[in-house]
């Protein structure tokens, strides 16, 4: 919303002070200023001048010569690019040395040799209007007695202005217009807020029997009011009006709309003019729509209407407007008008909006009645002043006026307890207090007690009803700068759950060697899925923004990939690569949710699975997780000999191995990329973290090296599960130290070696001890795996 | 032998040794002469056992000049000894010199992303305050994300949410959470009061990604209720907070605003070096309307609640130009924090 210090002082005419005072008591209010602006400023330099005589430029098309007259009588000759101009016409002129607005300096010039005395100016171009094609003419703007040569903010009357553009809040539609900006800021300023008493002349013809209006749904419909004009013309509202409307961000149209527009402006009331001529017997009936009606609006759009909508309808039941939101081509005002129906209706803030929103259609009407326009008596005085207005071009409107009441907000008083507005706020101000601070914006205050009091809400705060809003408007005119600042005490301490802490340590973990953290936006585009090897199960946004951004993703692989992808076509081909975040997996039975889990990746690009293996069990050794084992697999989307499923405990938790190469190249990711998937929420909620104390022993330890001959099908964890069961207790140390496979190991087959190393507690192992371990560890791998000890 | 004799001998040897220790190039020549010198064959042994065969009278001064050779040539062979070693570690440091700016496979520390290092920053502030953090689901309903924060189906502030909606459930059912308020209602659903929770995470909006702009972007809340918690312990809980995080000097200020699921509402803005003043957040005292419908009696608890940005404090920090960064995850960029 946009006001002006001018009209703000219209309504109270103690508003002063240093306008970016005023923005930050705005600003306090509520009422945050967006911009300040100072309009309505013409430069120094700028004067009236007369239009002498116009001819062609000798060798220019586009410009033209204009002898001016300004003000000492005498043909002063100026190139201009505008023909609008005649002869007679007074115009804005500037003279040689005047700065414009833009910075330009007016110096003398030679146009295709033809010297230019100073410039003539469009509206634009002096600040005054939005209007750039061609020069402003004065011709009914100056003020009596003005002089040519006069500077020209004297001589048409426009004084400097404040123009602000304030951030109004949905529960503040009083604030939509200039009299509720004025009567906010009046208030805790401290100086007078009045209406203006609009003084209205009317024809001696009644209003009675001209029009028939029928509210059938009192709730859609809370007031209707209705007046008729005669003598309607359709012409241009004067200048001072068109520029308040520009100043405000509106376009001048012609004098009724414009006249419409200054109204709801002002006043905040939105206002409707129907062609009188094309409303059979002046019937009308608010309702609402039935599902399939339709109506072609002022915009020639065809609306198909649903039973939510309200509607007003001509006598043959054709629908004519739709309520609040926009009107009906049919009964639109045209040249060919003469008389005029003005309607000021109050219409129920959540059928508005229902509408609006359904059909798309924001307005500065619909979203004033959206917000809750004022349906106490602002009404009818709105309705005055689009009456006083209008009588300034000729015409009349008849005397008295339609008012039917429908139903309307509970006024009753609220009893708010001193006590508990203190309470919320953090304030101590007696009851007294809080009356002189909410009976200047409206609030009536009866039966005060030291405890209670009983507040009327003003008709003009629709959203405002309970004891909570009443605190509030105590506290915004007591200001929340006043408020003493206290920070309160919990009895816990605060602290991250076991849980973020773990995940933080997964973090470090990862950073530690040397994986960077990417966080891409959990959106894919269809088909990632498939392309990743993986099922198309992701679920799909409604509204997305770009197809690519339409399905949710269900694995971090498509992301990681891609973001690979794009590094290696940056000339980084190697990154070590890992994200935390959320997956969204298909529902449960009956759940309306995804099944939305988080997840850890780790993507290796150019490195092999043993890499991601090796990641793994940096995490196995920091969270200390329970019975960790690789179970070789199938798994989608990772490379089929290269892959397996990590199981904690007896339960599978994610991936480990390498991505599939057909994935890789689908994704146009060169080299190999190792990769882990783990649903790290799952994990990270089981059991981990159980460390247990064993003594170290005193007593000498024994290595021995064992090697073993085993086929490709039987995996390393089968060994050496194995030997730790041959082992026992004494077996206090294994490491697997070489893989061989080549001469003296048969095709298909490999060595693998390792190092155990035997230990007692309590004794120093004997020889022949030691001897029966290392046998019992080859009988057990023996038994299991069917390997035999290389020879 | 005569006693003179023997002591002439010695010295004799002990003039020897000295010349040829000193002339010793390495540890083997200096054991060799070791031996010779004071091994079992050597003069000073030899000399111990003629001492018997001497006149008495002469044995007393003659096994003293003995030891004392014997100990003169020990300390002259560990000397030796002494120099050699030194010589050779010597020889050993400078045969293994190395340059240590020569970088091969350099071992890198990876990085954490920005908004980690930011949501962590702010975590931590918080928890020193006595605030727990929780956390929630992306994908909400209409009740989490709207119905319970007092946003009915027709009220106006929904549509400014520019919520992008999940087909899942009835039409504009199911979304993705345009605030992470809906784990303020999850909280206060399952948690008997007082609650002091902090809520940061990732929310969605139908923005196209631009420069300023993206549609998936990370807040922070926080919710406090507790008996008797006021306004005043908003603002004074905002600055604590500010201070905190921002610096003792930077100032903070509340004004009125509005939301749903806030009464009385605030923006609060901290000051910049220049004096002028940034908007943060939003804030405001929970609506009784919330609080009921999440089974709190508003007459027994009060309380407020938070949010801002967790992205723009990561652009603020680091002067990003292009808040698309954070998302295009280019090693180029990730490294550099």
């Amino acid at each position: 919303m946009k006001v002006t210090l001018s009209w703000l002082r219209e309504f109270a005419p103690d508003i002063d002070g240093d306008p970016v005072e005023l923005c930050e008591t705005l600003s306090a209010l509520g009422l945050a200023v967006e911009e300040m602006d100072v309009v309505g400023e013409i430069v120094d330099g700028v004067v009236l001048a007369k239009v002498l005589d116009l001819r062609p430029h000798p060798d220019a098309d586009k410009i033209q010569l204009v002898d001016v007259d300004q003000g000492d009588g005498q043909p002063l000759q100026v190139c201009c690019g505008a023909f609008n101009m005649s002869v007679g016409d007074l115009v804005p002129f500037a003279t040689i040395g005047t700065v414009m607005p833009n910075g330009m300096e007016i110096a003398q010039r030679e146009l295709r040799g033809q010297t230019s005395n100073g410039m003539c100016c469009s509206g634009a171009e002096i600040g005054l209007t939005s209007d750039e094609d061609g020069i402003l003419i004065l011709n009914d703007r100056v003020v009596d007695g003005a002089e040519l040569g006069q500077q020209l903010a004297s001589a048409i009357g426009v004084e400097p202005d404040i123009l602000w553009d304030l951030e109004v809040n949905a529960n503040r539609p009083d604030a939509m217009s200039v009299a509720g900006v004025a009567r906010d800021l009046a208030a805790v300023l401290g100086v007078e807020f009045r209406f203006p008493d609009y003084e209205i002349t009317t024809a001696d013809e009644s209003v009675d029997g001209l029009l028939d209006i029928v509210v059938d749904d009192p709730t859609l419909c809370g007031r209707f009011v209705a007046t008729v004009l005669r003598n309607v013309t359709v012409g241009e509202s004067p200048v001072w009006m068109q520029e308040r409307l520009i100043q405000l961000g509106m376009r001048p149209i012609n004098s009724i709309v414009d006249i419409s527009n200054y109204v709801m402006l002002e006043l905040g009331q939105p206002n409707h003019t129907f062609d009188l001529g094309t409303v059979p017997n002046g019937k009308l009936t608010v309702r609402r729509a039935k599902d399939g009606e339709t109506l072609v609006t002022l915009d020639e759009v065809e609306r198909s209407l649903k039973s939510n909508d309200g509607v007003i309808c001509a006598e043959s039941g054709e629908i004519v407007s739709l309520a609040g939101v926009m009107g009906g081509a049919s009964t639109e005002i045209s040249d060919s008008t003469t008389d005029v129906l003005v309607e000021m209706a109050w219409w129920d803030p959540p059928s508005i909006s229902r509408t609006v929103k359904r059909l798309n259609l924001p307005s500065e009407a619909s979203t004033r009645f959206r917000r809750g326009a004022d349906y106490g008596e602002n009404i009818v005085r709105a309705m005055h002043r689009f009456i006083q207005l209008v009588a300034e071009s000729g015409v009349t409107a008849v005397a008295g006026l339609v008012d039917v009441p429908g139903k309307t907000p509970d006024r009753s008083p609220v009893t708010v307890r001193v006590a508990k507005i203190n309470g919320l706020l953090g304030t101590s101000l007696s009851a007294a207090e809080m009356v002189a601070h909410i009976e200047p914006i409206g609030f009536e205050c009866g039966n005060v007690s030291d405890e209670t009091i009983e507040v009327v809400i003003p008709t003009w705060r629709w959203d405002t009803t309970t004891e909570t809003d009443i605190a509030e408007e105590v506290g915004r005119m007591f200001g929340y700068e006043n408020i003493e600042r206290t920070v309160p005490k919990g009895e816990d301490a605060g602290g991250l759950s076991q849980y973020q802490k773990d995940r933080r340590l997964v973090r470090e973990v990862l950073t530690g060697v040397g994986c960077d953290e990417t966080l891409p936006m959990p959106f894919l585009a269809p088909g990632d899925l498939a392309k990743a090897g993986l099922p198309e199960d992701g679920v799909s946004l409604t509204n997305p923004l770009h197809a690519e951004e339409s399905i949710l993703r269900t694995s971090l692989l498509p992301g990681q990939l891609k973001a690979i992808a794009y590094n290696q076509s940056h000339r980084n081909p190697d990154v070590r690569f890992f994200e935390i975040d959320h997956v969204f997996l298909p529902s449960g039975e009956g759940d309306p949710l995804p099944d939305e889990r988080e997840y850890l990746a780790v993507a290796l690009a150019g490195e092999e699975a043993p890499a991601a293996v090796a990641i793994l069990d940096l995490l196995d050794r920091a969270l200390a997780l329970p019975n960790l084992q690789l179970k070789t697999d199938r798994v989608a989307g990772l490379h089929p000999t290269r892959a397996a499923e990590v199981v904690v405990a007896g339960r599978p938790r994610g991936y480990v191995g390498e991505v599939d190469p057909a994935v890789l190249e689908a994704y146009g990711v060169d080299g190999r990329v190792a990769w882990l998937e783990l649903d790290l929420g799952a994990l990270l909620d089981g059991p981990h973290g159980n460390r247990k104390y064993r003594p170290v022993s005193k007593f000498p330890s024994s290595d021995i090296d064992l090697a073993f001959v085993l086929t490709d099908d039987v995996a390393a964890s089968q060994v050496e599960a194995s030997l730790r069961k041959g082992g026992g207790d004494l077996l206090v140390g294994l490491e697997l130290f070489d893989v061989y496979r080549g001469q003296g190991v048969d095709e298909g087959s490999r060595s693998l070696a390792y190092r155990l190393r035997f230990q007692a507690k309590d004794r120093t192992l004997t020889d022949d001890e030691v001897g029966q371990a290392r046998q019992s560890c080859i009988d057990q791998v023996a038994k299991k795996t069917g390997a035999s000890l290389r020879a | 032998m005569s006693s003179a004799s023997l002591t002439a001998d010695l010295d004799a040897v002990l003039a020897d040794a000295n010349v040829r220790l000193a002339a010793a190039v390495d540890l083997d020549a200096v054991s060799a002469l070791d031996a010779e010198f004071l091994g079992k064959k050597s003069a000073v042994t030899a000399a111990k056992k003629q001492l018997g065969q001497l006149d008495p009278a002469d044995r007393k001064e003659v096994g003293q000049a003995i030891n004392a050779a014997r100990t003169t040539l020990e300390a002259e062979v560990a000397a030796a000894r002494d120099r050699l070693a030194a010589g050779a570690r010597q020889a050993q440091y400078e045969a293994e010199r190395l340059d240590l700016s020569e970088r091969l496979n350099e071992v890198r520390r990876g990085s954490l992303h920005l908004n980690t290092q930011a949501r962590d920053r702010l975590e931590d502030v918080f928890v020193c305050m006595g605030f727990t953090v929780a956390e929630g689901p992306e994908v909400e309903t209409a009740w989490y994300n709207f119905e319970a924060l007092n946003i009915p189906e027709w009220h106006p502030a929904r549509g400014s949410f520019d919520t992008i909606f999940v087909n899942l459930g009835e039409p504009e059912e199911v979304m993705l959470r345009s605030h992470t308020s809906p784990v303020q209602i999850r909280t206060m659903e399952n948690t008997e009061p007082p609650i002091y929770i902090v809520a940061p995470g990732r929310t969605f909006r139908t923005d196209t990604a631009d420069a300023t702009h993206l549609p998936a972007f990370n807040q922070i809340e926080g919710l406090v209720i507790d008996r008797g918690i006021t306004l005043g312990d908003l603002h004074g809980t905002i600055e604590a907070f500010v201070h905190a995080f921002f610096g003792g000097d930077v100032k903070t200020r509340l004004r009125p605003s509005y939301f749903p699921f806030t009464e009385p509402s605030a923006e609060f803005d901290i000051s910049r070096d220049d004096g002028s003043w940034l908007e943060l957040g939003g804030c405001g005292m929970v609506h009784p309307n919330v609080l009921h419908n999440c089974g709190i009696d508003p007459e027994q608890w009060q309380g407020f609640a938070f949010g801002f940005g967790i992205d723009r404090l990561a652009v603020m920090r680091y002067e990003l130009d292009d808040i698309r960064e954070l998302v295009n995850n280019d090693v180029r960029f990730l490294r550099q924090f």
